[in-house]
């Protein structure tokens, strides 16, 4: 018998949103010991399934039809107090934010104590909250169990929520996205853990997730998700490797490899950027009385970047990569080294001696809704550098017209503004800005990691296109080894502010020397997997959202 | 034309701003409605309201009460607004200053307004007007001196996140103009708190001015809604309107200022917008 | 406990510095006004008395540099030497601590009916958000921000003390009668009635909005999702969760408002002739006597110093992460 069964459950959605349900005719179970992953977009409704078996829906949104059958039960049948007596007993969640998922005034063991004491079993709560720390593997359990969460990393504190909800023994656990706000390395650990722990106890697992990647680690059997309705579902093995529905399809081939492709060497053209010795350190804290502390976010920093190449630096959250991409284009002032551009320090340079190498680096930033002045229309954003630098108008508008068409927007596109735009629009508006000032050098921090693994797929597509054609020189910032092995000639792994190894893509993926280089490149989640079929040409992006469908905010056609 | 739009879904705003326009016409048309100064005897003294012609009675002198609360709105919304834009200005340049800058700059400014915001303002208020004598002048200096902390503590949190914001770093990557950036990028997206904080304030500035005369600090030469109360608080328990009809006026300026600043916050920021709804 | 120590340490040495300003503030203002230095601090009412001008002319070296009045000036602050008040005929000093008691009886009930019921009333509008109870709470909540204190102090008067004739309204005790005693107590918490709740209704409201509102924004943190999701019952879920952490701005924010609470009791002790700073202020003015005016900013001012350091020992009590700031 399934231990969780929903059953054709429809929710509705508030008047005026795009769609008129959250989620429609969901039908999916979970049987004892299994992990069943749910996968879609996002806005694809799967949290929101998640949500109502826990009877946590927020207020506004009505259940229209259907059952949520738990160990024979009606959830949607209960009283709020018998639920609440179910939640944190039988069934339990974890969520996809760990540094605020705690409360910051409690100290971590009374958080799970609470979770034991509201449910009748606080008596051996000084037994047993040290006992459930130490089964997530934390060390020092009773020292941790008197700390605040401000003190713990991330994913000290998802292993925290972990304890929390295994408190009480649920029979099923239900887990948002709880590995996404994770660094890679992290989120591998916390998945063997969930594994682990699911596997000791028979506990029956619905994992939310958006990336294929994680089900290929984790998932006995996937339902995917599109738009409030689910489009397939079955055995892991089948979904993953014979997807049936067009959008599974789809969505599989978005998914980047993982495995560099084998790609003629570069041509060693001559050097554009060399960095040397670059040092930046951040001080924090201090004032008046008080003494602050210092962080070299990047130290001894070399690399060198010849023409025409596009270098990845890859590294985890807090490794320097950001800082470093930062510096090239003065945006962060470090203390020491050399920033060579065609032979030049700009290091030392001051604003004004720097203009002129503004036209020649330019860079895309990370967060589609934070790179662009909400109040400028897309054709003032894109027009504006070459105005700075002299371009009468006219021409620059001219111009952005033409960019707009290059990143495959349409040129009506020049009097709207960035709210009309979807996510992965609004990343091509950012490259279009860049491109207008014709650079030799494009630094890219981040440009997909905000964007839909489809969208993703396209921006990727289109920057490996125009970089071609333009002859552009890239640095590439990511965290995703996936993605640097698809786009990427060359590699530098960072770690703690430094460069670990560099080298050309196939050699650091296929012979790792660094033992940090390893353990990043095993903690890709579903390395074992490889995606089925040839990768599919990115769907015409004029008309498509950014769920790959068309949504309201596409109003481009 | 959006934000015009969820300012007037929200009821409470627009009874405000129509209240605050029919102040507005009172205070101009007050020369118009009550001809002569409202410092004359229009009639005997103490008449209660609706007597002797005098719609609000009259005080102790038989002057109008009515006519002194239209007067007094003059008074009342040009100090209120001009102490309020000098406020702003201040508390914008230097929270823009602190908040673009940062490091020691932002510490010294910070300082210096954490300074301003601890000490009682009223008292510095009631010691400035005192020691400059009481006049529209030192009123309206010491009200914007006592009340632009508020104002650049916004402004500099504002410029601080929006300074960090990818769309004004790639300005500073395409090369513009400190200046320009602050006055294209930060400031247009740093407006719409200013707006609300501006009608706030404006409501602080009225009650201040009204405190200020009721303790006899107003301009000699102008009446003022404080002053109106504070002469009628003596002879209260004979002249009870002297004190009501003022009081409700200011009541009325200050609650309609603050209905319309909550409409604009809501209107400027949807996201908080939703939970009102709610 | 030990990062304490080293916080509040730094916070004391900040308060000093503050009321170093504050002296420094009030210098500048004597010579900032127009005329004679002497006349200012003599005020009106010494202007006519050409020996005791003379004589503060040579207490505050008024011939010398400024730099050197500046140092004068600052020694006889901190020798608590606030200046001497020619009409009254004593020291300013001598004259504020005698009126503080009032004052401090008057700001902290005020203070405390300000805090109690205003974060009462906010937190039950929170849990009611939508519903007439949180309606009604909004608009009185409104309604008394928008009123002036004075006046609600004259309406409070004419309906409790004209027309009901139930509370006395005028003083602190009732001078036809020489109490002692419990019965001084009862007269002196008589009296106390309308100015505090009038003094207090103002910041009811302040208090009031402010924790509605940041307890709406709590409510809608991560953490008060997992308390549920935990099963804890909402009434806990909103005790234990929610309120302690909209609690934290609240104390910062009455941190902040203290300065205007003391302001606001020169208004209400105007009103209600309440025997305080608030009213020697007052006078002060009417008699145009700067030197008490200046010492009444003052000490105010380092009521608020001390009363924000009590406010950061709170904060630093209930929030573990305190040293990071």
């Amino acid at each position: 018998m399934s231990l969780l069964s929903v059953e054709n459950l429809t929710i509705g959605l508030p008047p005026g949103g795009d769609r008129p349900h959250a989620i429609e005719e969901v039908s999916l179970t979970v049987s004892p010991g299994e992990i069943l992953c749910v996968v879609g977009e996002s806005g694809s409704g799967k949290s929101m399934t998640a949500n109502a078996a826990m009877g946590l829906l927020p207020p506004g949104l009505p259940v229209k039809g259907g059952r949520i059958l738990f160990e024979g039960q009606d959830l949607l049948a209960k009283s709020p107090e018998e639920m609440r007596r179910l939640r944190g007993s039988r069934l339990a969640m974890i969520f996809q934010e760990p540094m605020t998922a705690l409360n910051p005034l409690m100290r971590v063991g009374d958080q799970i104590a609470e979770a034991l004491r509201v449910h009748g079993a606080g008596g051996d709560a000084a037994r047993r909250v040290p006992e459930l720390l130490a089964a997530v593997n934390l060390p020092d359990p009773t020292h941790l169990a008197r700390s605040y969460p401000f003190r713990l990393s991330g994913g000290q504190r998802q292993r925290v929520m972990i304890a929390m909800a295994l408190a009480l023994e649920p029979a099923l656990l239900i887990a948002d996205e709880p590995t996404t706000a994770l660094d890679v390395t992290t989120q591998m650990q916390i998945l063997r853990l969930i594994r682990e722990v699911q596997e000791r106890r028979g506990t029956g697992v619905m994992f939310i997730t958006h990336d294929f990647g994680v089900v290929a680690e984790i998932a006995d059997r996937v339902a995917v998700m599109q738009r409030g309705r689910i489009v397939e579902s079955g055995p892991a093995s089948e979904v993953l490797n014979a997807p049936k529905h067009e959008y599974t399809r789809a969505l599989i081939a978005a998914v980047p490899r993982g495995t560099p492709a084998s790609r003629e060497p570069v041509a060693p053209g001559a050097p554009i950027l060399a960095l040397k010795g670059v040092r930046k350190t951040y001080h924090r804290g201090g004032g008046w009385f008080g003494k602050g502390q210092s962080f070299q976010a990047v130290h001894d920093a070399d690399l060198v970047l010849h023409r025409g190449e596009t270098l990845g630096v890859v590294g985890e959250s807090g490794s320097g990569k950001s800082t470093l991409a930062r510096a090239v284009v003065r945006l962060v002032r470090p203390e020491e080294g050399e920033i060579l551009f065609h032979g030049t320090d700009l290091r030392p340079l001051s604003r004004e001696a720097w203009k002129p190498f503004r036209r020649q680096i330019q860079m895309v930033f990370q967060d589609p809704y934070a790179s662009l002045n909400p109040r400028r229309s897309v054709g003032d954003a894109i027009a504006e550098g070459p105005i700075t630098h002299g371009t009468p108008r006219e021409a620059a508008l001219e111009r952005a017209r033409e960019l707009l068409r290059l990143v495959q927007l349409d040129p009506g596109a020049m009097d709207r503004y960035p709210h009309e735009f979807s996510g992965g629009q609004r990343q091509r508006i950012g490259l279009a800005r860049a491109l207008a000032m014709e650079p030799e050098l494009l630094i890219a921090d981040e440009p997909v990691s905000a964007l839909d693994v489809s969208v993703q797929a396209q921006v990727l597509a289109l920057l490996a296109d125009i970089r071609k054609r333009l002859g552009l020189t890239m640095l590439f910032i990511t965290h995703d080894l996936r993605v640097a092995a698809e786009i990427c000639d060359r590699v530098a792994v960072m770690q703690k502010g430094a460069i670990v190894e560099q080298g050309p893509t196939a050699q650091v993926f296929n012979a790792p020397s660094h033992p940090y280089t390893r353990a990043l490149l095993d903690s890709i989640p579903g390395r074992g997997w490889t995606p089925p079929g040839e990768a599919l040409p990115p769907p015409d992006p004029l008309h498509r959202g950014a769920s790959g469908l068309p949504g309201p905010r596409d109003l481009i056609v | 034309m959006a934000l015009l739009r969820r300012f007037l879904r929200h009821p409470g705003a627009v009874v405000g701003a129509a209240v605050l326009l029919l102040v507005l016409a009172v205070a101009i048309l007050a020369p118009v409605l009550f001809p002569g100064s409202p410092w004359d005897m229009a009639g005997p003294p103490f008449a209660p309201p609706g007597e002797d012609g005098m719609l609000l009675g009259s005080d102790s002198l038989g002057r109008n009460v009515a006519a002194g609360i239209a007067y007094g709105a003059r008074v009342s919304l040009l100090v209120g607004a001009v102490s309020t834009a000098v406020a702003i200005l201040i508390g914008v340049a230097l929270g823009a200053l602190a908040g673009y800058l940062g490091g020691v700059v932002d510490d010294a400014v910070m300082r210096f307004t954490e300074f301003f915001q601890t000490i009682p303002s009223f008292v510095l208020a009631i010691l400035l007007v005192a020691i400059f004598t009481p006049s529209i002048t030192s009123i309206v200096a010491a009200i914007a001196i006592v009340s632009w902390p508020p104002v650049a503590r916004v402004v500099r949190a504002e410029f601080l996140s929006l300074r960090g914001r990818e769309f004004v770093q790639a300005a500073e990557v395409l090369g513009k103009r400190p200046m320009a950036i602050v006055l294209t990028d930060i400031l247009p997206n740093a407006l719409s708190p200013i707006i609300v904080l501006a009608s706030l304030n404006t409501a602080s500035a009225i009650l201040l001015e009204s405190s200020l005369s009721f303790l006899g600090l107003g301009d000699p030469n102008l009446m003022s809604w404080g002053f109106l109360i504070g002469s009628g608080r003596s002879v209260i328990r004979i002249a009870w309107w002297m004190s009501v009809f003022p009081g409700i006026a200011i009541f009325i300026t200050v609650l309609a200022l603050n209905l319309v600043g909550e409409g604009l916050s809501d209107a400027m920021n949807p996201r908080l917008r939703k939970r009102g709804a709610k | 406990m030990s990062r304490l120590p080293g916080f509040l340490l730094r916070r004391a040495l900040k308060s000093v510095v503050v009321i170093l300003a504050i002296v420094v503030c009030n210098f500048l203002l004597i010579h900032a006004a127009p005329g004679d230095p002497a006349m200012v601090m003599a005020g009106q009412s010494g202007s006519a008395d050409p020996q005791y001008m003379e004589q503060l002319r040579r207490q505050f070296g008024l011939d010398r540099p400024l730099i050197e009045q500046l140092w004068i000036y600052l020694k006889g602050v901190l020798h608590l030497d606030l200046g001497f008040s020619h009409r009254q005929q004593v020291g300013v000093a001598q004259l504020i601590l005698d009126r503080l008691p009032a004052t401090l009886l008057l700001t902290g009930m005020a203070f405390a009916i300000a805090i109690s019921g205003g974060v009462t009333l906010g937190a039950l509008a929170a849990r009611r958000v939508g519903t007439w109870a949180d309606s009604v709470i909004t608009v009185i909540a409104l309604a008394f921000y928008a009123t002036p204190l004075f006046w609600v102090g004259l309406m409070l008067v004419l309906l409790f003390s004209v027309h009901l004739e139930w509370l006395p309204s005028f003083g602190m005790t009732d001078p036809g009668l020489n109490q002692e005693g419990f019965a001084l107590w009862l007269d002196v918490a008589k009296h106390l009635v309308l100015p505090a709740v009038t003094l207090g209704l103002f910041y009811l409201a302040v208090y009031a909005r402010l924790t509605r509102a940041t307890m709406l924004e709590v409510a809608d943190q991560d953490f008060v999702k997992t308390a549920r999701a935990k099963g804890v019952p909402e009434g806990r879920v909103l005790r234990a969760h929610v309120l302690r952490n909209a609690l934290l701005p609240v104390i910062t924010f009455a941190g902040i408002q203290a300065g205007q609470l003391v302001g606001g009791s020169i208004l209400v002790e105007t009103v209600f002739a309440w025997p305080g700073i608030g009213r020697l202020a007052f006078e002060a003015l009417l008699a145009r006597d700067y030197q008490v005016l200046m010492g009444v900013f003052f000490i105010t001012s380092v009521m608020v110093v001390l009363f924000n350091l009590l406010t950061d020992l709170l904060y630093a009590l209930i929030d573990p992460r305190v040293e990071m700031a």
